[in-house]
């Protein structure tokens, strides 16, 4: 099967599972017995808080192959970047559909709870490895300082999740990836979610993708027209 | 690696001994933020009192910025940078070496801060060695992050980021040396605090981190 109609197969099934996400999630689930309609944001928010991290995830992979001499390509430089960027719009997804769900449910639209407070430091810590990537001109140093960045940002979590768990406020406990791996929800409510999760997956590789050749055309494109000018200025007379 | 760790500390301290950058300008800055604290809280002197630690946490950080900055600057002026490549010294012994100068300028720096927030605050200091504990581990391991991120954009002409960059990364180590300080103060709990814990486990894993990667953010 060819690259693009891959790809192609990839948008197709990610649309086809948000819709799917989308009418089980709103008419053909249940109200839940404490949180009644609110339950509709569960099929939503943890998903695309799971793309964040499976997004910052791959940035950090990605940037380590970058980092270890041996792996060294400047396709795990674009690779990273690419998820960084994806990273980064689900975050604010996150903190968007968490703040709609938090108005219901405490009454306000933002409270320093630490879950949402360290979900936002995650997102300012990745707008900094973008606006770090942007400062910089030369592809090579580029690639190298924000690998490092994303090291650093990739280290920063868990102790930003340890100082979340002791400074816990009015955040629930994790619905599915807690402790004890037992989720809290069940029968068609917990299929509903798992095809939000499956969805909102296919969603990110579909943009990851294509997010990565047009970052690797534009580097392609650039490489090309530096041999141009310097072909043209050796056979200038 | 630990013997040009301490070369180059003893020369950034030398020059800072012959510059005075950290004692006449980021003092005074350090000074002004607590004034300007106080203005903030005008109307509530108690509760500086109450926040003291928290107030203290953060001028400690914003001096740590421009420590940071200062000491990636000295590496990119009379190409000191391409000297240390030819000399062949570690890269590992030049990041250690910046930090552990930093350290002991930040150190001496919070002493100062410590004095003038019992003196403008009316903060009660009890339990010392644990809050020079807690000082020492919470300075480590920023330095540990403003020493390498400084580095990483001392020359892109946008020293701009560096705030940006570190103050999330290091937003942890504001809230835990903010909570060990409050829980010293009011006796609350002694050497094993969590917060003291989680502050020495930041300082471990970015000093660690940062003797692995400097060599890459050396190389040009």
């Amino acid at each position: 099967m060819k690259k693009r109609t891959l790809t192609n197969s990839i948008g197709i099934a990610a649309l086809v599972l948000v819709a799917a996400t989308y009418i089980y999630g709103l008419w053909l689930t249940p109200p839940d017995v404490f949180m009644g309609q609110l339950v509709r944001l569960l099929y939503i928010h943890p998903p695309v808080a799971w793309v964040a991290y499976l997004a910052y995830g791959v940035t950090s992979v990605a940037a380590i192959l970058y980092l270890w001499k041996r792996t060294r390509r400047p396709e795990w430089d674009l690779l990273s970047a690419a998820s960084a960027e994806i990273g980064v719009v689900f975050t604010a997804l996150t903190l968007v559909t968490g703040s709609i769900w938090g108005r219901p449910t405490w009454h306000v639209w933002w409270t320093w709870d630490a879950r949402l407070t360290t979900t936002a430091l995650l997102f300012l810590l990745y707008v900094g490895y973008l606006a770090l990537r942007s400062a910089i001109d030369d592809p090579e140093k580029r690639a190298k300082r924000a690998a490092v960045m994303a090291l650093i940002a990739f280290v920063d979590v868990p102790i930003v999740h340890q100082s979340v768990v002791w400074w816990k406020t009015l955040h629930q406990s994790a619905t599915v990836f807690n402790a004890s791996l037992s989720p809290k929800v069940h029968g068609e409510m917990a299929w509903t979610l798992l095809l939000g999760f499956v969805a909102f997956t296919l969603v990110y590789v579909w943009l990851l993708i294509n997010r990565y050749e047009t970052a690797r055309l534009r580097q392609s494109a650039s490489d090309r027209q530096l041999d141009h000018a310097i072909e043209e200025r050796v056979s200038a007379p | 690696m630990l013997r040009d760790a301490w070369l180059i500390c003893r020369k950034d301290l030398r020059i800072e001994i012959r510059s005075h950058v950290v004692s006449n300008q980021v003092l005074p800055f350090s000074f002004v933020v607590l004034i300007l604290f106080a203005f903030a809280f005008n109307e509530y002197p108690q509760l500086l009192t109450k926040i003291a630690p928290g107030l203290y946490w953060v001028a400690t950080l914003f001096a740590m910025i421009i420590a940071a900055q200062r000491s990636a600057s000295i590496e990119m002026t009379n190409m000191t940078k391409s000297a240390l490549a030819i000399y062949d010294i570690s890269p590992g012994g030049v990041y250690l070496g910046k930090l552990l100068a930093v350290v002991i300028q930040m150190i001496l720096l919070e002493l100062v801060l410590a004095f003038e927030i019992v003196v403008l605050y009316g903060a009660t200091l009890h339990a010392i060695p644990l809050l020079g504990a807690t000082c020492i581990a919470a300075t480590v391991g920023i330095a540990g992050v403003t020493t390498i991120v400084g580095a990483m954009i001392s020359n892109s002409q946008r020293e701009t980021l560096l705030p940006l960059l570190v103050l999330p990364v290091v937003a942890p180590v504001l809230l835990s040396a903010t909570v060990a300080w409050q829980d010293y103060l009011n006796s609350k709990i002694g050497v094993g605090n969590p917060w003291l814990g989680l502050l020495v486990v930041f300082a471990v894993v970015y000093c660690s981190v940062g003797t692995l990667v400097f060599g890459t953010v050396l190389e040009e």
